[in-house]
């Protein structure tokens, strides 16, 4: 189907269903249970999964698959911001105009990063992508938005003023982010049954459609020639050379398309909230989507989605967990217990989210080499070797040890 | 048996859920069953504390945190009241808001304007939050009071200090107590032309963005008004942490007061550095050398050690004020926390107050009409004197500190001493000033949203 | 004149952490291959090595002075320091102002310790990972580390004062007719970085011990075939670049007040340093340490930033790229070391 072979086709409509069912999926219990502190179907979490879904995708085409570790990743996504929430003030609140002009200044800036970049390989690339994007943040935080020449709007964030020109703006359209007068914030359907509450909002949706297409195109650009190439480009470098191919605009392609995801991400996040904050570029939010990628499986398709789906829910779930909620959870213990309780879990939740983080991203790495996506597949093979003894490893999904350096 | 209510948009979803194998769901959306977001249905009402948790400001976050929390129980009844018993208005019953019990959520803004909105979004979105309360930093406030306008809900400023918060950021759902930028140097000025004397020439160290630069010129501006000269203002990036290369060039350029317009560790650290390089013992133009650091918290005080003895600034409120509700404040806080409360964990539990007192004087939790009962507020009792809430720009109008590091501290909480209290009247300003956006800002319109 | 050569003292001092970090880094880079996202952790650790000390000898046990009373108003409970106590206030006061050099002695031991636990329960099983699983869990690491810190010592900086002695400021230029005044402290803190550097490329040069690491740099493969056990070795040596990070974050609390994120703000900076010395180079990271900190210190005078506005902040990363566009490897690096 669509040009894929039954394998991947089943892989996008699993996909296709998880990314659709979001709001019943993420949602699993009932809105007055203890238990619905975990709950991650409200609209602007679903949101950022799908967002930084297409962002840790567009990272793993550079790195999946041709093991050039961009950390300056964030800058792409932070300029696709900047340029959308320009869109909102110069234009109009409709998204098309500004998704499509992220991508396009995403992309003139990934060619101009990237053809220097790519000059150097190993972590020399590394140092010199974290270095244009730790430049472009230090600049919008602070120079760019001086108020002779504001750019960015530095630490508080560019947005949208009642005073801005917005040309095309007419009467009867929504003063937010929409599409031909969908709101991106409003939810066309709520629904409540029993004790459970969904919602189906519009950004969403418009977020899960993007994705899906940009997936499909991940599919079909892993499968093709370039995307050989590509995977030529990560195993052995010297040997390409030797063939008398030249490598170089095949990374530079690769990064280009995957600064173009970045950038269309950055413009779906003005798009679904219009601000566009310098943080966004700072290297830890290119860190983050190297721990995406690495923590869902590199080189795999599915792996980061299903790291930034993981992060994104620490950040958001278990950061707003505190003293209170645990007490209520462990109210069935007798007093003492319930005490003791709270002060083991106290640490590792609320303000130690990050310390929960951590103790995973050591975990994961530690007993699944692959990721995610590895540990899925730990768990479908013993499924699977109950049932029958039909276990064909895809070597998509067992990403291969690069030798280290000192051996 | 189900209730089966169907009032939407369009029938073609109800066919589609119902088609999704529902079997008689209740449903409706939220511009029906709601008169404004979030409107508290049940018997319980939420707020929410959004807060910096991780990040540099953590401390002051957690603080923050726990005098929301000593708020809520206030609220409820429970505990002695602390301030409930001082406010001058007794709207207020200890029953809860308007009968409904106050139950609240967290979330860490981890001193991010995107993280901060998240965070906001996903206690409007989720838990049904009817406000958002808190924060650490100007930029976090203006990004989050932005979302509350366009949500429909009430944003109350924790320690927010840039002028643009109510100035050309001003929002109609958006309210601050906290003091800003002007008020320091129209209150410190005065004191620091009494001190110091008229004829100083200010070096002005400002951290590059936006709260030190509106601080930056405040100061300059009412301290040049008083005949102070300013010899120079240099930017310094905010990841710095060693000011060494900074604070040598002041050495030599012939200035005789050293401003600080840094927060936080930033603060600590160009103190401590200033102090390392001898400025405090050096004597220029025949004065002894000073510095000045316009705005104080009690966490910085502390990080910064014996660095801050004698050293100015101002404050929003300190815990060794002397009236009745400040008192009952740090009393009450004290007892359940075993140390004084902070300025910010003062504006932040002051603020649910006032909230919940504009909702049982309004009769409404509906955001416009919280609005109309908070617009021109006067009040007492509180902290800071008679305060009053300007319609004009959501800023709260009192009296502003100005402290200096304790010489002699008898304890670990006794780092700052208050110099003087500046009446309100000093530092009040038209709300069109142009340090405010001039003619152009605007509230705009309230929102009530859904 | 004088403002020029306090800049460099500046850049020197700036420079003396950067090298002392990125000597660590290559180090364990060099000798075990692993890229140690760790490491800035491994220098707060050593800051709130000092920290702790401190407050171990500030233990105090309580008095209660009816005569002052305590925020709330009930009698003050005043503090004497167990030191106190028992040496008399005078030696007492005298061995909790001099904590932060007294700190090196604890230091040393404490992270040669965590540096054996983590390469022995941690790094070794990464030895044959892609990179990237290397940076991914010394990341977690390095998170863990500072949330722990976070948790028993909060967000706020703390002070850890130089002893009274070295307290004050010297003029360096006296005897040349400059005004040249400059914090002790600082001055200490850049010879004690000398002496570091000059002990590790000591050991590495003139002891039999470093010069089978130095072969097993170049060829870990062969130096193994010769029948040396160069694993033990390697343990030792990222216990020693551990005990480098730790000295170099004991001795920097006086400088910038310790906090839990201090590890990550220099993180960054000491990779940027390392690459620009040349990956597996040691000079190559003291020198462009050093190159840096003075960079960076003379891109922030007014003089600089008036030039060129933000020129301050983006100084740094401005020099890594011009460097690594002129020279491949940076400034001494060797071929093929972290280019695949």
């Amino acid at each position: 189907m669509l040009g894929l072979n039954s394998k991947d086709t089943m892989l996008l409509i699993v996909v296709a269903f998880l990314a659709l069912a979001a709001p019943f999926l993420l949602n699993p219990f009932p809105t007055n249970s203890s238990l619905a502190q975990f709950n991650a179907g409200y609209p602007d979490l679903m949101q950022r999964f799908a967002i930084f879904g297409i962002f840790a995708i567009g990272f793993n085409i550079l790195f999946g698959l041709t093991g050039y570790l961009s950390f300056g990743h964030a800058a792409f996504l932070g300029v696709g911001s900047y340029a959308a929430v320009w869109m909102f003030k110069l234009l109009s609140y409709n998204v098309i105009p500004a998704i499509i002009l992220a991508v396009i200044v995403a992309g003139l800036f990934s060619v101009l990063i990237g053809y220097v970049s790519l000059r150097r390989s190993g972590i020399y690339f590394s140092i010199l992508t974290l270095a244009f994007a730790q430049m472009s943040f230090a600049l919008a935080y602070s120079v760019l938005s001086n108020p002779k020449f504001n750019l960015t709007n530095g630490e508080t964030g560019l947005q949208v003023y009642g005073d801005d020109p917005q040309i095309l703006h007419r009467e009867g359209l929504p003063d937010v982010p929409h599409l031909f007068g969908w709101a991106m914030r409003d939810n066309f359907l709520e629904l409540e049954v029993a004790g459970w509450e969904f919602t189906f909002n519009n950004g969403y949706y418009l977020c899960a459609v993007i994705l899906l297409v940009v997936f499909y195109l991940a599919i079909r650009l892993f499968r093709s020639p370039f995307g050989l190439m590509l995977r030529a480009v990560k195993s052995n470098q010297q040997r390409l050379n030797y063939t008398g191919l030249n490598p170089k605009p095949y990374t530079l392609a690769a990064f280009i398309i995957s600064g173009m995801y970045a950038g269309l991400a950055g413009g779906l996040l003005a798009a679904m909230d219009p601000l566009a904050g310098a943080e966004r570029m700072q290297w830890t939010a290119s860190g983050e989507v190297v721990l995406m990628t690495i923590l869902g499986g590199a080189g795999t398709l599915i792996g980061p989605v299903l790291g930034a789906g993981f992060i994104k829910y620490f950040e958001n779930i278990f950061s707003k967990i505190n003293d209170n909620v645990l007490h209520q959870w462990f109210a069935f213990l007798p007093d003492g217990m319930e005490d003791f309780m709270v002060f083991i879990v106290h640490p590792f939740v609320g303000k130690g989210w990050h310390l929960t983080l951590g103790i995973l991203f050591m975990l994961v790495v530690t007993f699944l080499p692959g990721g995610l996506v590895e540990g899925g597949q730990r768990i479908a093979r013993l499924f699977r070797r109950r049932g029958k003894k039909t276990d064909t490893p895809d070597p998509e999904h067992h990403p291969k040890e690069t030798p280290h350096v000192a051996e | 048996m189900s209730k089966y209510n169907v009032t939407r948009r369009g029938a073609l979803k109800t066919g589609a859920a119902a088609g999704a194998g529902l079997a008689l769901p209740t449903i409706f959306t939220a511009s029906s069953a709601h008169a404004f977001t979030n409107e508290p249905t049940g018997s319980t009402v939420t707020l929410g504390f959004n807060v910096p948790q991780s990040g540099p400001y953590a401390d002051e976050g957690a603080d923050e945190l726990r005098a929301q929390q000593l708020a809520v129980e206030h609220l409820n009844g429970e505990g002695d009241g602390g301030m409930l018993n001082t406010f001058s208005s007794k709207a207020l019953d200890g029953t809860g808001i308007l009968g409904k019990k106050v139950t609240f959520v967290t979330g860490d803004t981890q001193t991010k304007s995107d993280a901060a909105r998240a965070s906001a979004k996903s206690m409007i979105e989720k838990d049904g939050a009817i406000m958002v309360n808190g924060g650490s930093s100007s930029g976090v406030a203006v990004a989050v009071q932005g979302l509350c306008q366009e949500a429909g809900i009430i944003f109350m400023a924790g320690l927010t200090h840039a002028n643009d918060t109510t100035g050309k950021d001003r929002k109609a759902n958006g309210f601050r107590h906290f003091f800003n930028a002007y008020m320091s140097g129209a209150a410190l000025a005065p004191v620091l032309a009494n001190a110091y004397g008229k004829e100083r020439r200010a070096y002005h160290l400002t951290a590059d963005y936006n709260w030190g630069w509106t601080q930056q010129e405040s100061i300059q501006a009412s301290t040049e008004a008083l005949g102070w000269e300013t010899v120079e203002n240099v930017l310094t990036p905010l990841a710095s942490t060693d000011f060494s290369s900074y604070i040598a060039p002041v050495l030599n350029s012939g200035a005789d007061v050293l401003v600080l317009n840094h927060y936080g560790g930033n603060m600590v650290n160009s103190l401590t550095n200033a102090v390392q390089f001898g400025l405090r013992d050096k004597m220029v133009n025949g004065k002894q050398f000073e510095i000045v650091v316009p705005l104080y918290s009690e966490l910085m005080a502390a990080g910064a050690g014996e660095n801050i003895k004698g050293v100015l600034g101002s404050m929003n409120w300190n815990w060794q004020l002397t009236d009745e509700g400040s008192k009952a404040f740090v009393k009450s806080f004290g007892e359940k926390y075993g140390r004084p409360p902070s300025n910010s964990a003062h504006t932040c539990y002051a603020q649910v107050l006032l909230y919940a007192d504009a909702v049982a004087r309004a009769g409404s939790f509906a955001p416009c009409a919280v609005v109309e009962a908070l617009e021109g507020f006067e009040f007492d009792g509180l902290g800071n004197g008679p305060t009053l809430y300007r319609a004009e720009d959501h800023q709260c109008f009192k009296d502003v500190l100005v402290v200096k590091g304790a010489e002699n501290p008898t304890n670990e909480y006794d780092t700052l001493e208050v110099v003087e209290v500046t009446p309100r009247a000093q530092v009040e300003y038209p709300p069109n000033h142009p340090m405010f956006g001039g003619d152009e800002a605007s509230l705009g319109e309230c929102n009530d949203g859904a | 004149m004088d403002a020029i050569l306090l800049q460099i003292l500046n850049g020197l001092d700036k420079g003396s952490a950067y090298a002392l970090i990125a000597l660590g880094l290559t180090l364990i880079f060099g000798t075990l291959g692993v890229v140690n996202f760790a490491h800035g952790a491994l220098f707060m650790l050593g800051a709130f090595c000092a920290v702790t000390l401190q407050r171990l000898l500030s233990l105090s046990f309580e008095t209660i002075d009816e005569t002052k009373t305590d925020f709330l108003g009930n009698p003050l409970k005043v503090k004497t320091p167990y030191v106190e106590g028992w040496f008399g206030p005078e030696v007492g006061g005298a061995i909790i102002d001099w904590a932060v050099p007294l700190s090196i002695l604890v230091a040393i031991p404490i992270m040669i310790g965590i540096g054996f636990a983590m390469e022995r329960g941690l790094i070794k099983h990464f030895y044959k990972r892609p990179h990237a699983d290397q940076i991914l869990v010394t990341f977690g690491l390095a998170i863990v580390l500072q949330e722990v810190i976070k948790y028993f010592f909060g967000a706020n900086p703390i002070q850890t004062p130089p002893p009274d002695a070295l307290l004050g400021v010297v003029n360096l230029g006296s005897w040349l007719g400059l005004d040249l005044p400059y914090p002790i402290w600082r001055l200490v803190y850049f010879l004690f970085a000398i002496v570091v550097i000059g002990g590790v490329f000591s050991f590495l040069q003139f002891t039999t011990f470093g010069m089978v690491v130095r072969a097993g740099m170049a060829d870990r493969e062969t130096v193994g075939l010769l029948g040396i056990d160069i694993d033990r070795r390697f343990t030792i040596m990222f216990g020693l670049a551990a005990a480098v990070a730790g000295l170099a974050g004991v001795m920097y609390g006086p400088i910038v007040a310790p906090n839990y994120h201090m590890g990550m703000d220099f993180l960054v900076l000491s990779f940027v340093v390392v690459v620009v010395g040349g990956m597996g180079s040691l000079p190559g990271a003291v020198l462009a340490g050093f190159m840096l900190g003075i960079l960076e210190s003379f891109a922030s005078t007014t003089w600089a930033t008036t030039t060129l506005p933000g020129i301050n902040q983006i100084i740094i990363y401005l020099v890594a790229i011009i460097v690594l566009l002129t020279r491949p490897r940076g400034l001494m690096g060797r071929k093929g070391v972290m280019e695949e």
